[in-house]
């Protein structure tokens, strides 16, 4: 399966990529933002919130809490594994609870949890421009079927949209990367 | 009948209070009598308990919750030296936090409170922080601007009058305890963060770095702490590329000083904006010495009175829950027994 690479030049595209994206997310998905600090995994849950009807500005990152509930279209639960120092620590936090409810689960810090994630989900992974201090490469990853047609969608967006993007073989060998 | 001295100085009037707070990282129990004298103060991370529970404590778990509640709440009334009969209401914190976390509490909370033939009282853990300076300063009366400032929460409030909250700010992305703590573990220092980039700030220079004060211009009582931390970062990775040495004191220092700079700024601007005489500063980021020394400083010029708890009370504990519940308790407040644990709960929501 290709990956989709979108380039974003600063934290308001980020957060307008999120709010594209938000259309095709239905209850139960489960996403996996990976990145480092600073990166902008809570620009994006921002802009996300913002396509479920959510205020941007009270999405704040859940570091300290682990766990942030917000009320929309759908439920928006948002996750953070940063403070965990161990895996294992998440299956005390009623995560299954969340990720098999009525809302749509989105984890910053999911490779740190990996192994608790659902077999389908959608991962994303931003990373920062070499050169331009705002600009930001974010890599959608398909985890099973109905993640596939996610990206498709969210593909056939782009393209309506002032973004530039790009599709990867989304195992490094393209040549693209 | 023998009257016990020191800590054990239960006995003699007044409204003996039980609090128990488990809405994040610590399993925590307090009595307090009549709101302002703390007879117990029982913490699961400063205290040795690995005895009475028999094992290694995880650090993040209901499940620690689970196993360190009773021995807990058991030490906080025998050092108190109060039998469970002779408390007069039960407080507990019901949110905001962690709903496994939280329904620890409150089910320890309930069943005792039947059992006993006792009042319940929930506590709102972010009202419990602003008690911390009740607590120990009962004379203060409102109208007084509070910044509660935390790992979780960076909110200014307005207080007209105790148990009636304005929210006059909070923070659109990071916590500013978050931004210290994680620009601490960049540095390659100790978590919590916050204590230690103080320490490592002695010695720095605060005008080394020119980091960024998110929002302080802007018009608005709402903070921003995560344009600052992508810029340490960014700060931090440029000298590192470049094979340079960090230097880690002026980085403290210079961090320090912004988010001291942005949050002294719009606490003093607030007071003076609601014409108070009286800030409160609460939550584990209050104990920073700098923020203590500034707010003192810029409110001093103005004749505005600056208060903060003892550094045991600034981070979560269950003596402001108790506080903060004998208020409650005091107003004739009572909660149902169906009282749930609200993750989310809100200031001014109950």
């Amino acid at each position: 399966m290709k990956s989709l690479i979108v380039s974003t030049s600063s934290p308001e595209e980020t957060l307008a990529l999120g709010r594209l994206l938000a259309r095709w997310l239905r209850p139960g998905d489960t996403l996996s933002l990976t990145g480092d600090l600073g990166a902008g995994k809570t620009v994006l849950v921002k802009g996300i919130a913002a396509g479920l009807g959510i205020d941007p500005a009270a999405v704040t990152s859940p570091t300290f809490a682990l766990i942030h509930e917000y009320t929309g279209d759908v439920p928006l639960y948002h996750f953070d594994a940063y403070r965990l120092r161990q895996p294992e620590e998440w299956e005390n936090l009623g995560y299954e609870e969340y990720l098999r409810g009525s809302g749509i689960s989105v984890v910053e810090w999911g490779d740190l949890v990996e192994p608790y994630l659902p077999a389908q989900h959608l991962e994303v992974q931003i990373e920062r421009d070499t050169v331009h201090e705002t600009g930001r490469s974010i890599e959608f990853k398909a985890f099973g079927q109905r993640f596939q047609q996610v990206v498709q969608e969210l593909g056939k967006e782009l393209q309506h949209a002032h973004f530039s993007y790009r599709y990867c073989c989304g195992n490094g060998q393209c040549g693209t990367d | 009948m023998e009257v016990k001295q020191g800590s054990s100085a239960a006995n003699g009037p007044g409204a003996l209070v039980l609090g128990i707070e488990t809405s994040c990282d610590e399993t925590a129990a307090a009595v307090v009598r009549d709101g302002k004298e703390i007879l117990a103060n029982v913490i699961s991370s400063q205290v040795d308990l690995h005895r009475v529970y028999g094992g290694v404590v995880p650090e993040i778990a209901s499940r620690k919750h689970i196993e360190l509640i009773m021995p807990v709440i058991d030490l906080a009334l025998k050092k108190a030296g109060v039998s469970a009969g002779e408390l007069d209401a039960i407080a507990v914190t019901y949110g905001p936090g962690l709903v496994g976390a939280l329904l620890v509490g409150l089910s320890a909370a309930k069943a005792m409170a039947l059992a006993l033939g006792c009042p319940l009282v929930g506590v709102n853990h972010i009202e419990g922080h602003i008690y911390a300076n009740v607590l120990e300063y009962p004379e203060v009366e409102p109208p007084l601007v509070c910044l509660t400032v935390s790992g979780g929460h960076t909110d200014l409030l307005y207080i007209d009058e105790y148990g009636r909250y304005d929210i006059l700010g909070r923070t659109r992305d990071d916590a500013a305890g978050e931004a210290f703590d994680k620009i601490a573990r960049m540095l390659g220092l100790d978590y919590p963060g916050g204590p230690e980039i103080a320490r490592a700030a002695v010695d720095g220079d605060p005008q080394a770095v020119e980091f960024p004060r998110g929002l302080l211009q802007a018009d608005t009582y709402d903070f921003s702490f995560s344009g600052l931390k992508t810029a340490a970062i960014n700060y931090i990775h440029n000298l590192r590329q470049r094979g340079e040495e960090l230097p880690v004191a002026d980085i403290a220092a210079s961090l320090q000083e912004a988010i001291v700079d942005v949050l002294a700024a719009k606490t003093l601007a607030a007071a003076q904006d609601y014409g108070v005489k009286t800030v409160f500063l609460s939550g584990g980021v209050a104990a920073n010495e700098a923020l203590r020394a500034r707010l003192r400083e810029l409110a001093g010029i103005h004749g505005i009175k600056v208060y903060y708890p003892s550094k045991v009370l600034c981070t979560d504990n269950a003596a402001m829950i108790a506080c903060a519940g004998y208020y409650r308790w005091l107003r004739g407040e009572r909660s149902p027994w169906d009282l749930n644990a609200v993750p989310s709960l809100r200031l001014g929501d109950g």
